[in-house]
């Protein structure tokens, strides 16, 4: 009928994921563990036997950090080399330029200094001659003269020069004038000291003389004089690329160490799990009925599912990721602090910012989160029970009325449950907010620190990198320090089970019976389901080979029970019960059950063919040994009439067929096992009478020279049985056979004429 | 999953907001970067501080405005997708309530449990994602390009190699990736059916001593899964620092080509940094995509599965303008009624003929797949016949109202299924404003005053999920005085005296007689003497009537019927 079967998924547990989103967990309660320290010991020490291993991850984690650390400060280096590239570039530039517009006007102006000179010691001598040509002096005495008067005259106008123009400043004029053109140097030394050189002379030059737009301080000089030694005043582009490979090769690096280290958790994760999960599923195979009973199917599957998964996400995602946090939280610092401890101050006054407020929306969320698990709660327990009693809503009209529940119900969810969302919601842009903050308070302060040169370029573009990096390992680290409280709550519910106590032991010297013949005897077996309920006290029985035992009485009255001792599914508390002389104690309990064959209530079948499903009881059953039980059990007409015959599969939960024929197939499932004893509790009460009449005269051949126990609610299929055993709050009240108990005319003769208290009450 | 959005168009006007908040959001967090580099250029390069503290203030606020879009962006979107998970959450109630049982047996109840709840929580979480990440990605991409754009043409060059380069691995990877993890979740849902089955079925298990075999089962199970989540862990643990190398490889070309264009002037350095944090960001939203990829495929299914429900048309719907039956009481007559199971091949029901009429009781005694519960369910229109009529108080069924039709009939199923509030909630279930006096009746007649009274607070005891802590019988008998407390006109019983002894159910029949004198009652059973004594038995055989008439006619008359009584009755009883 329904095909469009889903097997029920755990609620809100992707496995292994869903974990590690920015602020995913913050701000939702967390289960916490009853006994944090000694689960979190213990789930350790499942990872014990992979120690190296685990070893080898951190190692590469540390590795990959170092280099995720690393890398900023390398691209950092690069864009100093650029900036320092681009300045000695911009400074060569600069002067040459310079140079090119101060050497033509300082030639110009030495020329007319020389001029002048010259015209003046022209001028000098023309007048000395013609005096001395007046007075008649001889040409040599003129020619002194005009010697002495030109000097003269050339002292008078250095002297009147020096006035406005020093000689150092004439000898500064003249040295640049000669002083190369920089732009045609080649090397970076013979570049940097003539800068030098050039930065020195044109300090001595007049005001005039000056080039506006150079001007630099003597330490900004010296730094750009070591730009140019070092970069040869272009951008290095040799050297940007070498750092450039460099940085490549670190992100490589890092690249391949979290791979490793990934690579190397995913095998250890799922490997632990593996052994948990093993672990776990030994151990329910091991633990007694009475665990089961006391403990819903559902809650043990919840334990082995969804705890497992949130185990496994942890392992696999969680742990990795704290191990790279915290190892980027103290690298970051660390290069942030060889940075600039002021800045990195800035950034960990953040720290509480974050804090402060994970802590503000945490305790305004988790009573919307708390509300929003607990109208969950509700309506899904609504839901489940207008739907599994679907046909009484129809029946007695109240869909108008469960529709109207289910609404309100949702209307609470709803409002619970957006506020939750955007609690948790709000998480994010707040701690992107304080990030920025952050990151604006670096700019500003950075940049300061940058022009009074305390800092470069490149030194603050790093640290951008450092402190907007920063914030994430923290915002993980918080979101990992829940997710861990909550897996170790659910590793304790795994290892709740895994320390409950098993069943005895099957002892070691077990006697295996080779020719089971079926006597059993009740020797004052004294048996409790609970310590203050008693419910057999003395009960003595036995029961010969070949007999058939019908236990009757009302519901409750523990016709169950006897069954359970006889298979020691428990354990009585006094007394023992004897199979063909051997107590069932000394009997390994696999071989005890192997005896038995049993056909329950329930209708136990499992997802596979219904051949599968008849041969459970016996491995290797042939194909025809199984036909022939099914025939004996008249299973085979309708099992012939599916689709796929014997190779039909069974889907689920079984309900491809129906009830009274998967009876019909537990009942051939136990014919074909072929025991010393049969069990048949209320075996066919969902099949017709009909059926059933046919199926007990299988039963009559397979019953014969066997131990039968038929547990039923229709006296009419007991009639024939050699001793009926009337039960009645947990004791044997009557035995004796039909008749015998019939003319006792007590609790049984009162039940059988019941049955037909209909038509005598006529 | 685009088909659950495609009616939210009441969400219209705050989707509009949210794009637009996280738009401006976007672009806050786009213009930082800028910021930052003019005050490199304007700043730095300049030795200007007060630029640098002026620029620093816009920034501030840039911040500030990003996270007062981003806050209310996320108040809007937790409004949007709770508020759609509170929407889905009720159509698919109300439609799954709509159902006739046809349409609710083809999904069983387990599976709707699970659609209306987990389900629908899973495509509500994604829709989350979807509007915190997935929106912000493409704006994010797209803004950030712009940008970068706008700061330097010929770099985004490297933008348009990258980001090709990075979808392609992403959706090599992802195509790889996204069937594991399907192979996973089905790999673990196997595993947890075995699970299951050895829960359910532990007493068989160690009765066939078959615990080796299971063991076996599950170690394979558990190993097969292990096996395939490590290839899946595996291949992920190549794709993250893939993508981040890949992403690294962008910031390094992007260095090193910015670099070649500063030197030829065509760039500034505040420029480059700008440049460099914008591919960074538009990576980073590539990475946030991918998260998603991962986790869509849950959802879809998840809201295929929400689909197939609100996809099903329920198959009985009231008339337009039903007819009242109002001038008779406690007829019943089935007129050449053929009715099939989608799907079956043979027909349950087979040209069935017959009527009841008030004060007289009906017994319906077959073997089993006989089509008894069927035909009983057929009178209160659970399933839709697909031939013949159905006549209830003269009128046809399909002419009525379904709640008028069922308000006539006290319907007792095979299960009793009870639900959680105390015992009067539940006896008053059929009819709420019931006296006290007729509770108590009910209850009586129904051999459940007893067991009730010894209830630690009496009618007022809670019944924990449905009566859990009630035994079969307890609840078959709570079950029927729920319908006497109805006082309907037609008693209509599957097969509801199965949980009782013999002493119980003789005596609840007799106080039943009593009370139902005036009214119609039909009666499923499988003991011959239950039925007997009825006015009429109707037997049926592989869904066709073999016989109507009383025990006695048909001892004489029908052979199905005598080979029924024979395998019950002893021969002095036959006789």
């Amino acid at each position: 009928m329904s095909n469009h079967k889903q097997p029920t998924r755990p609620a809100g547990g992707p496995g292994g994921m869903g974990h590690g989103g920015p602020g995913g967990a913050i701000g939702r309660p967390v289960q916490k563990a009853k006994n944090f320290k000694g689960t979190l010991k213990r789930l350790s020490g499942y990872l014990k036997p992979h120690t190296f291993q685990l070893a080898m991850v951190f190692f590469f984690a540390l590795l990959s950090t170092a280099f995720t650390v690393l890398a900023p400060r390398i691209s950092g280096d690069s864009i100093n080399q650029l900036t320092d590239g681009l300045i000695a570039k911009h400074i060569v530039s600069e002067v040459t330029k310079a140079q090119d517009s101060m050497v033509p006007a300082l030639t110009g102006r030495l020329n007319q200094i020389e001029t002048g000179r010259e015209q003046a010691q022209e001028q000098a001598k023309a007048a000395v001659r013609a005096e001395l040509e007046e007075k008649g002096a001889a040409q040599d005495q003129i020619e002194a003269a005009e010697q002495q008067a030109a000097s003269a005259a050339g002292k008078a106008f250095d002297k009147q020069l020096s006035q406005t123009v020093l000689p150092e400043q004439q000898s500064a004029m003249r040295e640049l004038v000669q002083l190369t053109r920089i732009g045609d140097l080649t090397g970076a030394e013979e570049k940097a000291e003539a800068v030098e050189r050039f930065a020195s002379l044109t300090k001595l030059l007049p005001q005039s003389g000056r080039d506006q737009s150079f001007q630099i301080s003597d330490g900004d000089l010296q730094k750009y004089l070591g730009d140019i030694r070092e970069t040869n005043g272009a951008i290095p582009f040799r050297a940007i690329g070498k750092t450039l490979l460099l940085l490549l090769l670190i992100y490589l690096f890092s690249a391949l160490f979290t791979f490793l280290m990934r690579y190397i958790m995913a095998g250890v994760s799922q490997i632990t799990v593996y052994g948990l999960r093993k672990e776990l599923n030994g151990k329910l195979s091991r633990l007694p009925l009475q665990y089961y009973d006391s403990h819903p199917s559902g809650d043990i599957l919840s334990r082995m599912t969804n705890d497992i998964d949130t185990i496994s996400g942890t392992l696999q995602q969680s742990l990795t990721q704290l191990a790279l946090s915290v190892c980027q939280i103290l690298g970051y610092i660390i290069m942030m602090l060889l940075y600039s401890p002021v800045l990195t101050l800035i950034v960990l006054c953040t720290l509480p910012l974050y804090i402060g407020v994970t802590m503000l929306i945490a305790s305004h969320s988790q009573k919307y989160y708390k509300a929003q698990q607990k109208y969950l709660g509700k309506l899904s327990g609504h839901t489940e029970e207008m739907f599994t009693g679907h046909i009484i809503v129809k029946a007695f009209g109240r869909e108008k009325e469960s529709v109207e529940t289910f609404e309100q119900v949702n209307d609470d969810l709803y409002e619970a449950g957006w506020k939750a969302q955007f609690m948790s919601g709000v998480m994010y842009p707040l701690m992107n907010f304080v990030s920025n903050l952050g990151y604006v308070m670096i700019s500003v302060i950075g940049g300061i620190f940058v022009t009074k040169s305390v800092l470069n370029i490149g030194d603050i573009t790093a640290f951008i990198q450092y402190s907007r990096s920063f914030s994430m390992p923290i915002i993980q680290t918080a979101n990992i320090a829940n997710i861990i409280q909550s897996t170790v709550a659910c590793a304790e519910r795994v290892f709740e089970i895994l320390d409950e106590e098993e069943e005895i032991p099957d002892a070691e010297d077990t006697v295996n019976l080779i020719d089971p013949k079926g006597n059993i005897r009740f020797d004052h077996v004294k048996f409790r389901y609970q310590e203050s309920a008693p419910l057999m006290e003395d009960m003595n029985l036995d029961f010969r080979q070949g007999e058939t035992v019908a236990i009757v009485g009302p519901t409750g009255a523990g016709k169950t029970t006897l069954v359970n001792l006889l298979m020691r599914f428990y354990e009585i508390n006094a007394g023992a019960i004897t199979f063909d002389g051997v107590d069932i104690r000394r009997m390994a309990r696999g071989n005890l059950r192997k005896l038995f064959g049993m056909v329950l209530q329930e209708t136990w079948l499992f997802h596979g063919t219904i051949e599968e499903n008849i041969a459970y009881g016996k491995e290797q059953a042939t194909h025809e040994q199984v036909v022939a039980a099914a025939k004996a059990a008249h299973a085979d007409h309708f099992i012939r009439s599916l689709p796929d015959g014997y190779q039909t599969v069974l889907n689920e939960e079984a309900s491809n067929i129906s009830q009274g024929q998967k009876q019909l197939l537990t009942i051939a499932r136990a014919i074909l096992a072929d025991p010393a004893v049969l069990i048949l509790d209320e075996a066919t009460s969902s099949v017709d009478t009909r059926t059933e009449v046919l199926i007990q005269k299988a039963m009559g051949a397979l019953m014969r020279d066997r131990t039968n126990f038929v547990i039923a609610h229709r006296l009419s299929t007991i009639r024939d049985a050699h001793l009926i055993l009337v039960m009645d709050h947990g004791t044997i009240v009557e035995t004796g056979n039909h008749r015998e108990l019939m003319e006792k005319n007590g609790f049984y003769a009162n039940l059988y004429n019941s049955q037909f208290a209909g038509a005598n009450l006529e | 999953m685009l088909k659950i959005y495609r009616n939210m168009k009441k969400f219209a006007a705050p989707i509009a907001g949210i794009l637009l908040l996280l738009f401006l959001q976007v672009m806050s967090d786009l213009y930082l970067p800028t910021l930052m580099s003019d005050i490199v250029n304007n700043g730095i390069l300049e030795g200007n501080v007060a630029y640098i503290w002026k620029t620093g203030a816009v920034m501030l606020l840039a911040a500030a405005g990003g996270v007062v879009c981003a806050v209310a962006a996320g108040y809007l979107g937790a409004k949007v997708a709770v508020g759609m998970g509170r929407m889905l959450r009720n159509q698919l109630f109300r439609h799954v309530e709509s159902f006739s049982l046809s349409e609710f047996e083809r999904f069983g109840s387990s599976t709707l449990i699970t659609r209306t709840t987990n389900d629908i929580i899973q495509v509500q979480t994604v829709t989350i994602m979807i509007i915190n990440m997935m929106v912000r990605a493409p704006l994010t991409c797209v803004g950030g390009v712009i940008q970068a754009y706008h700061q330097d043409r010929m770099l985004t060059l490297i933008l348009a190699v990258a980001l090709p380069v990075l979808i392609l691995v992403i959706a090599f990877v992802t195509s790889k990736v996204i069937p594991l993890f399907r192979q996973v979740q089905q790999k673990l849902d196997g595993m947890n059916l075995i699970l299951r089955e050895n829960l359910t079925g532990i007493r068989v298990i160690r009765a066939f001593n078959k615990k080796d075999h299971e063991t076996a089962k599950f170690e394979n199970a558990n190993r097969d899964l292990t096996d395939t989540y490590i290839r899946v862990n595996r291949i992920m643990a190549f794709l993250m620092p893939m993508m981040m190398l890949i992403m690294n490889l962008v910031t390094v070309s992007i260095l090193w080509f910015g670099s070649k264009r500063i030197d030829t002037g065509e760039m500034n350095i505040g420029a480059l940094m700008a440049f460099t944090q914008y591919a960074m960001q538009i990576m980073f939203s590539l990475l946030m995509f991918v998260m998603m990829f991962v986790m869509i495929p849950r959802a879809q299914a998840a809201a295929d599965r929400i689909n197939a429900v609100l996809g099903t048309a329920p198959e009985i719907t009231d008339p337009d303008s039903p007819a009242t039956a109002e001038n008779k009481k406690g007829y019943v007559e089935f007129r050449n009624v053929t009715f099939r199971y989608r799907g079956a091949e043979q027909p349950a029901i087979r040209n069935v003929s017959f009527s009841v009429r008030p004060g007289e009781t009906t017994a319906v005694i077959g073997g089993t797949g006989s089509g008894k519960s069927t035909l009983l369910k057929l009178i209160s229109r659970f399933y839709e016949a697909d031939e013949g009529e159905i006549l209830v108080d003269g009128t046809d069924v399909k002419a009525m109202a379904q709640k008028d039709l069922r308000r006539r009939i006290g319907f007792v199923p095979q299960q009793a299924s009870l639900f959680t509030g105390t015992v009067k909630e539940n006896l008053l279930f059929g009819k709420e404003d019931a006296t006290q006096a007729e509770v108590y009746h009910a209850a009586e007649v129904a051999q459940a005053s007893k067991f009730i009274s010894e209830m630690p607070q009496g009618y007022d005891s809670l019944l924990a999920e449905g009566g859990r802590n009630l035994s079969g019988g307890q609840k078959q008998r709570l079950s029927i005085a729920r319908a006497l407390v109805r006082k309907p006109e037609i008693y209509v019983f599957d097969d509801s005296f199965s949980a009782l002894d013999f002493k119980t159910d003789a005596k609840l029949r007799a106080a039943l007689k009593q009370d139902t004198k005036q009214a119609t009652v039909i009666i499923v059973a499988q003991r011959v003497g239950t039925v007997m004594d009825a006015d009429r038995i109707i037997v049926l055989d592989e869904g066709s009537v073999a016989g109507i008439g009383t025990h006695r006619e048909l001892l004489k008359e029908c052979g199905v019927y005598r080979e029924i009584a024979a395998s019950q009755l002893s021969e002095e009883e036959l006789s």
